[in-house]
């Protein structure tokens, strides 16, 4: 069963999409947000998705990063791998050792032009599973039309076999989520 | 709680000949995001862009990262008068492409995509674009700026509705 979105570069046959469902929505409104959460996540799909657009209040800066945790586990348990494009080159980096913010992707910044948001699709894989760690991976991006896009991809590894119920997402750097950022988790029937 | 199934195909088509370029238009805004499933097939090498509601202003940016077995680079473009999807400089006759376009009805923000695409004989490449417009998107324009694109070339546009 591939997971749709960013996994969908596999499909070769026919896809089915009957088996995607809409969970829930956070829009972050007026004044903003320091988190988004899904909360009481069902266990009856394969995997989750998640698709967001969002910008960050972080000062002096184009771009933020964000974090997904779970089940409100805010220690220091998650570990991150990134490769990156910074518009004049290719890089990478990690957690170095296990840590409470996991990078998970880029989004946009104070200082990014006015009305851009960064986007992203995260897929997190057999969420339920209580014998397997659970690992998340990323694309993600912000295009300012100037010198300070990134475009990432990301693997997340959350140190714990427990299933995932909840899901929080917070900037890394900044306090705040801005108006109009959006977050959307979707279920993968396996 | 769910609200039920949401992926669906909105409009496909595979060319029955050569074609410069092909449009999905009317593009209904009842969805939260949009993908584009592309399968190329070009005459020649060719990059493969996109356009907005017809929009050849130089208002597209974009920002890639691209790997071809032996490295991996990046580069950007700013003001440009079409948004990248493919900038892989070698396309040899398949092309494997998947674009996402989040929240493409809204009207506050600027348009952010990101694209990756894929050929098994030249490399990877993904891209983040930005439409500098707050406008929400209607008609997505696809076309390569060298050749055609031939006979067996497929594109598919799905929505996605959040709850």
């Amino acid at each position: 069963m591939p997971i749709l979105g960013i996994l969908a570069s596999q499909i070769t046959g026919h896809l089915s999409t009957n088996s995607y469902e809409s969970i829930a929505t956070v829009t972050i409104g007026a004044g903003g947000a320091s988190s988004a959460t899904f909360s009481s996540i069902p266990s009856t799909y394969k995997n989750l998705q998640i698709r967001a657009l969002a910008r960050t209040d972080r000062a002096s800066n184009p771009q933020d990063f964000l974090q997904v945790r779970y089940n409100s586990d805010t220690g220091a348990n998650y570990a991150y791998h990134s490769l990156y494009g910074n518009g004049a080159s290719a890089g990478g980096n990690d957690t170095g050792t296990s840590t409470a913010n996991p990078w998970s992707a880029v989004v946009a910044g104070a200082t990014a032009t006015a009305s851009v948001f960064g986007t992203f699709v995260a897929d997190l894989v057999d969420y339920t599973n209580t014998n397997k760690y659970k690992t998340l991976r990323s694309l993600s991006g912000i295009d300012n039309n100037d010198t300070s896009g990134r475009l990432y991809f990301q693997s997340n590894l959350w140190q714990n076999t427990a299933a995932v119920s909840t899901i929080t997402i917070q900037p890394v750097y900044g306090t705040n989520f801005v108006q109009y950022s959006s977050f959307a988790l979707y279920g993968v029937k396996g | 709680m769910a609200a039920g199934s949401t992926y669906t195909p909105i409009a496909t088509t595979t060319f029955g000949s050569s074609a410069t370029s092909y449009t999905f238009s009317s593009i209904p805004s009842t969805y939260t995001d949009l993908i584009l499933v592309c399968y190329i097939q070009n005459s020649t090498s060719a990059n493969t862009y996109v356009r907005f509601n017809g929009d050849s202003a130089s208002n597209y940016s974009r920002t890639q990262l691209s790997g071809n077995g032996t490295s991996a680079t990046s580069g950007r473009v700013s003001s440009t008068n079409a948004g990248y999807i493919d900038a892989i400089p070698t396309q040899t006759p398949n092309e494997n492409i998947i674009v996402n376009f989040q929240n493409y009805s809204n009207t506050t923000t600027y348009k952010t995509y990101l694209s990756r695409a894929n050929n098994a004989a030249t490399g990877v490449q993904a891209t983040v674009g930005l439409w500098s417009s707050t406008a929400a998107i209607n008609q997505i324009a696809i076309f390569t700026d060298s050749g055609t694109m031939t006979a067996g070339t497929t594109f598919t546009l799905y929505g996605i509705a959040a709850a």
